[in-house]
């Protein structure tokens, strides 16, 4: 039988990886103006299929403990800019807005399936 | 160095760097017309220096925010205005005004506080969604 935390699925690590992603943009808004700083970012789809063991550890003993997928393993990429800047800056606001409001987009729809799923469960128990 | 764990430390210490540069700009905008009676005395536009600050050392967690390095004074020449007639003027009737471009310190001003309301922005924006994942399930 399935445990509680297999039944949410991809989600429940998606929203992790959404989170952390969230951070490395904030970190890169909040070094917009800092000269030769160079703008992150991590591939979300290549990160999010290795944490959903496509590539990632398997698990091939019921005593095996399952590794929490995050970030720190990931690859940070470095942003190409769209036009270089004198003071060696990658970080361009549009850009890095642009993925900012993509990834909480995302993060709110995993959020909102996750709520359904937990709801779907809470009716499934009541037996309402 | 205190620590940069989240987002919160993250925008408070780039908004903070935000502030200083707010704050020489009006220092400088608040200095452009006095004078005073040698080069030396004349006041010169300070800028501060940024600088990226790290989570960890690798910078492996991708983590960063920015920090004020340092506080410089420009290295420009105070103009030199023949006015003899003016109280601080020195022997050959000189004066000395401060080295600050009007225009320079506006476009300074808005660049400034523009990364302030972006940084507020993406507070906010984490924030709530902070606190949906709270109330998680409910």
């Amino acid at each position: 039988m399935a445990g509680f935390g297999e039944s949410f699925g991809l989600h429940a690590q998606a929203l992790v990886l959404r989170s952390q992603r969230n951070e490395i943009l904030a970190s890169n808004i909040a070094n917009a103006a800092t000269p030769n700083f160079k703008a992150r970012d991590i591939d979300f789809k290549s990160v999010l299929s290795a944490a959903a063991g496509q590539g990632g550890l398997q698990a091939s003993h019921a005593g095996h403990i399952s590794k929490t997928q995050t970030t720190d393993g990931a690859e940070h990429m470095y942003r190409v800019p769209v036009m270089p800047s004198l003071d060696g800056n990658t970080v361009e606001l549009s850009v890095e807005q642009m993925e900012f409001s993509e990834n909480v987009t995302g993060y709110q729809t995993s959020l909102t399936l996750l709520n359904r799923r937990i709801n779907g469960l809470f009716s499934a128990i009541k037996g309402e | 160095m205190a620590d940069l764990n989240n987002i919160f430390d993250i925008a408070g210490r780039s908004m903070s760097a935000q502030m200083v540069r707010l704050n020489t700009v009006a220092s400088n905008l608040a200095n452009a017309n006095s004078v005073s009676s040698s080069t030396d005395e004349a006041y010169r536009a300070i800028r501060p220096v940024f600088e990226t600050s790290y989570a960890d050392a690798a910078g492996k967690s991708g983590l960063a925010t920015v920090d004020v390095a340092e506080i410089v004074a420009l290295d420009r020449e105070p103009m030199r205005i023949f006015e003899p007639g003016h109280p601080s003027s020195d022997k050959d009737g000189f004066i000395y005004q401060a080295a600050v471009d009007t225009e320079e310190e506006m476009i300074e001003m808005m660049e400034a506080s523009r990364q302030y309301q972006n940084t507020v922005e993406v507070v906010s924006t984490l924030r709530s969604l902070m606190m949906r994942t709270v109330n998680m399930g409910q």
